[in-house]
């Protein structure tokens, strides 16, 4: 083998460290508020709200006026393009707000999944062209962590071996380009929980597909210590007939990433998927209660779970603002408290019940 | 993907981790006595004692026949096929004695190297032939975890991805047929330090080989948590000019470690390679003390540098068996304050124990 070629001086990995670490400080997670225009429109059409640039704006607004509060519990937000470049009402760009919170300022930079010609329905996701200029200008216009989605399925006869080896690929590119640019990259390969297949089943599939992930990195030279990953928690498929607790889901989860995911990864941020925001947080407040060893950090990183009760509460009037910045605050801090396995549910019972509930790992 | 086919049930898991975590359990670790009979004639031609089966037979027994209180620093020993049928003087079975103490019994079960055509001299290990017949009987006769070397040098277009690969593969049929039968595989894919490359060379090919390894392991549905793994520590090739301390022989092998081997993996065990009985335990120390995230036991499955002393001390003298012992449970104890991260180095510990134990271009 060729002498190594070292691809981040010692300065370069000093910094993607620190600013890794800072979005995952105890207690803290990520906000993605980084839906695209099309994504944003099935929001929005929920509530009533024509897709509009000002509303987008007035929406993320809403978000990003939380007071104080947030300092504690959010560590970095993501933004789309497009939300990069708004400002408040006042003037102020929302990228400066986000910072001076000290919150970590964030970029999806994929441009969405393309087929995969020969398989069932499988995609990869696009947006390697001219990566590394675009990650040179985020990161001159305030972005320090960036976030790119590959998106898998389980099937009978998915994920196909190529589906898993190219998306992990793609990943790994994606992850050198960002470092090369002082980016922290937020590697995300999400299984769907889409299907009726069982947890053990989502179980095996997510064992598999991280496998091919960090072996990607390794191979791509990927400096995993400024990295962080956003994976799918372990759950059955959305129509399957038999229920899981909290901790079977945190205990099939914690497996998957213990067999997996190197130490070195400072964190694991998961997305939240289908999941209730309540749901979302009692899964993340088990996942941190696990009695497996976990040498990373286990928080959040979610979309639709930190939003769902501002959405509704703002319904896109301005007079509903307020009231809607509470609720996004109070997902954020509860959110906050199950990245520390501190939160006690809305009304259930916590601690020790459901300690006994962890089934022991070597039956996974 | 087709659905899995779990390799193991519940039981047979909860079997294998639980053999594992004995072993490595409370600062102990293994003692490597599985010498083939042509490197015992090595060690033996050193203190100039004949090669023969009984003068191997005699020097094991005074190892094996120590007093018990050896059992609270070594979990386990690895012997040769011919040592697990031996018994001692009283006609007791070297593996019962073993056993009686609460001592794993461990057994070698490659069969030595053969060359990968096409390749700078590099080579892979054969063994897999009837191994799962082999594994069976092993276990009936007492044996509860098995070990294969797999060997890897650092030279001109060396290691290849091609011995990388293959020696990866080979690795993880071992693991796979060991753990169908009741065996935990100690993974062993060694990167010797023969060659006059530096520190942080050896750190990058150490980091690919265990890549390497981990995704075969995961290729093969090796149950993770029902194995050991023993590597090199990270050091600079026996002919590199510069020195480094112990302190960063520990960082550059804890780095390697944690950027590549997943937290569900119990136990650590390194090989001691060329280094002195004394530098083996110096740098086990220090590793234990490296401020990094540590997830796993990192313990020590030493031959040499538990041996050499004691060899010394024998020289082929029964009346020597007094002295032997000391000397062996002198490196044992130590070793396992090492595991702990609590070794005080003390002074002069006799001419044999910081002799360089290398040998070049090592094998069995």
């Amino acid at each position: 083998m060729p002498h190594s070629y070292p691809a981040l001086s010692a300065e370069q990995k000093k910094e993607l460290s620190d600013i890794a670490l800072r979005i995952v400080a105890p207690g803290k997670g990520i906000l993605a508020a980084d839906e695209s225009v099309g994504s944003m429109a099935k929001r929005l059409s929920q509530i009533g709200v024509e897709n509009t640039e000002e509303n987008r704006r007035l929406y993320r607004q809403v978000l990003f006026s939380a007071d104080d509060r947030v300092k504690k519990c959010i560590g970095g937000v993501i933004f789309f393009h497009e939300t990069l470049y708004q400002k408040d009402d006042n003037g102020v760009p929302f990228v400066q707000t986000i910072q001076d919170k000290g919150i970590v300022v964030g970029i999806k930079v994929d441009k969405g999944v393309v087929p995969l010609a020969g398989t069932d329905g499988e995609t990869t996701t696009q947006g390697l062209d001219g990566l590394s200029e675009r990650c040179a200008q985020y990161k001159k216009d305030g972005a320090d962590f960036a976030k790119w989605r590959c998106v898998l399925k389980i099937s009978e006869r998915t994920p196909s071996a190529l589906a898993i080896l190219e998306n992990a690929n793609v990943l790994a590119r994606y992850a050198s380009i960002c470092q090369q640019n002082g980016i922290v990259p937020i590697v995300e390969p999400e299984i769907l929980p889409d299907g009726d297949h069982d947890l053990k089943r989502c179980q095996y599939v997510t064992e598999k597909v991280l496998a091919a992930v960090y072996k990607a990195l390794s191979d791509h030279h990927v400096y995993l210590e400024g990295t962080l990953l956003k994976p799918n928690m372990v759950t059955p498929g959305h129509a399957c007939p038999i229920k899981y607790s909290p901790e079977e889901i945190a205990m099939a989860t914690v497996t998957a990433l213990r067999r997996t995911v190197p130490p070195a990864v400072p964190g694991v941020t998961f997305l939240s998927g289908g999941q209730s925001e309540e749901e979302a947080s009692l899964n993340l407040n088990a996942i941190n209660r696990c009695p497996l060893p976990r040498p990373w950090a286990l928080t959040f990183s979610y979309g639709r779970a930190l939003q769902a009760s501002a959405l509704n509460a703002w319904r896109g009037q301005k007079d509903n603002a307020g009231a809607a910045t509470e609720e996004f605050i109070k997902r954020a801090e509860v959110n906050g408290l199950a990245a520390q396995g501190k939160y006690e549910g809305s009304g259930e019972d916590g601690g020790a019940a459901a300690q006994s509930l962890y089934i022991a790992n070597h039956a996974y | 993907m087709a659905h899995r086919f779990p390799a193991l049930t519940p039981e047979q898991k909860k079997e294998l981790s639980e053999i594992a975590q004995r072993i490595v359990a409370n600062g102990k670790g293994i003692l490597a006595a599985d010498e083939s009979v042509g490197t015992m004639g090595n060690r033996l031609q050193r203190i100039k004692v004949e090669n023969t089966e009984e003068n191997r037979r005699q020097f094991r027994e005074i190892l094996f026949t120590v007093d018990s209180s050896v059992n609270k620093s070594i979990g386990g020993v690895i012997l040769f096929h011919e040592t697990l049928y031996q018994k001692d003087s009283q006609g007791n079975l070297f593996r019962n004695i073993l056993k009686e103490k609460g001592i794993v019994v461990g057994i070698k079960l490659d069969q030595g190297s053969a060359p990968l055509a096409g390749t700078n001299k590099e080579t892979t290990i054969q063994g897999l032939d009837g191994l799962s017949e082999r594994c069976a009987q092993y276990k009936k006769d007492g044996c509860d975890f098995g070990k294969w070397r797999a060997v890897l040098r650092i030279g001109d277009q060396c290691p290849s991805s091609l011995a990388i690969q293959e020696n990866a593969n080979a690795l993880a049929r071992y693991a796979s047929i060991c753990q169908q039968n009741g065996l935990v595989p100690i993974v062993e894919p060694e990167v010797i330090p023969d060659g006059d490359h530096d520190l942080e060379h050896c750190q990058y090919v150490t980091e690919k080989v265990l890549a390497a390894v981990y995704k075969a392991l995961n290729d093969h549905h090796i149950y993770l948590e029902g194995t050991l793994l023993k590597p090199n520590m990270v050091t600079a090739g026996h002919a590199c000019t510069k020195k480094y301390t112990p302190e960063q022989v520990a960082m550059a092998t804890v780095t390697a470690l944690h950027r590549t081997v997943p937290a569900a993996v119990p136990g650590i065990c390194f090989l001691s390679g060329g280094m002195s009985e004394e530098d083996a335990t110096l740098n086990l120390n220090a590793i234990n003390l490296c401020p990094l995230p540590k997830p796993w036991k990192l313990s020590f499955s030493y031959g040499r540098a538990l041996q050499a002393s004691a060899l010394a001390a024998w020289g082929g003298k029964a009346a020597n068996k007094k002295a032997t012992q000391e000397a062996f449970m002198k490196r044992a104890v130590a070793n396992s304050e090492a595991a702990k991260g609590k070794y005080v180095h003390t002074g002069s510990s006799g001419a044999a124990s910081t002799q360089s134990l290398f040998t070049a271009s090592y094998t069995y």
